[in-house]
């Protein structure tokens, strides 16, 4: 199962600057475990040593964010997008 | 009623219309709140007015004081016109990757503004309106993204007008970028259409905007509460324009581009609501209309040359 993982500027350099990359797995939780095992350090930016989404951190599985959708347990399928966004101001 | 004692006495009471075009059935259907027509032609009027209130309330504003507030333009636009007639000075931190328009449109109103680099968007406004805060504390910031009385415009007034125009509602989907309109909406109508679905739409800029130095340096408003939202969704500029045009061209609505991306989550909010075979009353806000963005090419007739040219504009 591929899934297409789009890596924000700040945090390409755990991916030799691809700004997107392949990864796989049931849930993001699973994705983010393989992520980090062709990337390693990337999970560390991302998720903390509780376990949660890091604050500034916004992870969007096509579009919506993972936040209401169950977090890391969001379960993901063939052909999804995933985004990671460092969270940013609008207004 | 449709007589006013002054132009700022007219803020809020705005239009809730139907889209039957744009409506998946007679079941499922969308409704826009025309928040264009304030005057001076943004949503964030209502939050302007309540925290300019306040702030004289609290004896924090007295004329002659000079007000200080980051911004990508419309809640310095409405700040522009009251502080003009209130007899304060405004000045604005605003990114440079922002339309011509926003910036004459303050000139006119008398601010003054500071632009803050494109590289990390509203973050370094924000950032920059702090140092500047610190450097002078005689400078009053009303600080848009942590002061309550920007969401209390919205829990008082937009609320109430769209549960009165449509007591079936059963979502709001809005802009989030200050998410003032969100908590204050969403908080009014949790305690009053039990099941309501709050939804926020937020823009996806190109790289330069999430060029911060580290994550560290991001940036969640304090009025921010994620328990007020349902779902969250982020918008890209391709999306957002095609939302656009589709709007004024099935309906009539000349919206500005912040606004195609709310009615991109609205629809997909409907497509939802269509498969579950539930019946729903979508209000989505339109933010602004689209006359502050004729010069980004946003509505020129070729939409990949549209996308381009919004490349690295910040457009919410």
């Amino acid at each position: 199962m591929a899934i297409e993982v789009r890596i924000p500027t700040i945090l390409r350099t755990y991916t030799a600057g691809a700004k997107a990359v392949e990864a796989s797995g049931e849930t993001l939780a699973a994705l983010v475990d393989d992520l980090d095992s062709r990337h390693p350090g990337l999970k560390g930016r991302l998720v903390t040593d509780n376990g949660a989404l890091h604050r500034f951190v916004n992870v969007y599985v096509n579009d919506e964010d993972v936040r209401f959708t169950g977090s890391l347990g969001t379960t993901l399928s063939d052909g999804d997008s995933v985004t990671i966004l460092p969270a940013v101001a609008g207004g | 009623m449709a007589r006013f004692a002054s132009l700022v006495d007219s803020v809020g009471g705005t239009p809730l219309v139907g889209l039957p075009r744009l409506s998946p059935s007679a079941e499922v259907r969308l409704w826009a709140k025309l928040e264009d027509r304030n005057p001076t032609g943004s949503i964030k009027d209502r939050a302007a007015l309540y925290m300019v209130h306040q702030a004289e309330k609290d004896g924090l504003l007295q004329p002659g004081c000079t007000i200080l507030e980051p911004t990508s333009g419309n809640t310095g636009i409405s700040l522009a016109m009251l502080a003009r007639l209130r007899g304060y000075t405004l000045i604005c931190v605003m990114p440079e990757n922002t339309s011509v328009e926003r910036r004459q449109l303050l000139q006119m109103y008398g601010a003054q503004i500071r632009l803050s680099a494109a590289t990390g968007g509203s973050n370094e406004a924000v950032r920059v309106a702090k140092v500047l805060a610190t450097e002078n504390p005689d400078w009053v910031m009303l600080y848009q993204y942590g002061n309550p009385a920007n969401s209390q415009a919205h829990y008082e007034t937009t609320g109430p007008e769209l549960l009165r125009d449509l007591p079936s509602i059963t979502h709001f989907v809005a802009g989030l970028g200050t998410t003032g309109t969100l908590m204050g909406v969403g908080r009014y109508l949790r305690e009053q259409a039990p099941g309501v679905q709050i939804v926020a739409a937020e823009p996806r800029y190109g790289d330069t905007v999430y060029g911060l130095r580290n994550i560290d340096e991001g940036f969640v408003p304090e009025l921010y509460d994620d328990s007020v939202l349902t779902a969250r969704f982020s918008v890209t500029s391709g999306d957002a324009l095609r939302r656009t045009r589709q709007l004024v061209e099935s309906e009539g609505i000349f919206a500005g581009i912040s606004t195609g991306a709310i009615l991109h989550a609205a629809m997909a909010m409907a497509e939802r609501a269509v498969a579950a075979g539930r019946p729903a009353d979508i209000a989505f806000v339109v933010a602004d209309a689209g006359w502050k963005y004729l010069s980004t090419g946003a509505y020129a007739p070729d939409l990949d040359a549209a996308e381009r040219a919004l490349e690295g504009q910040l457009w919410a």
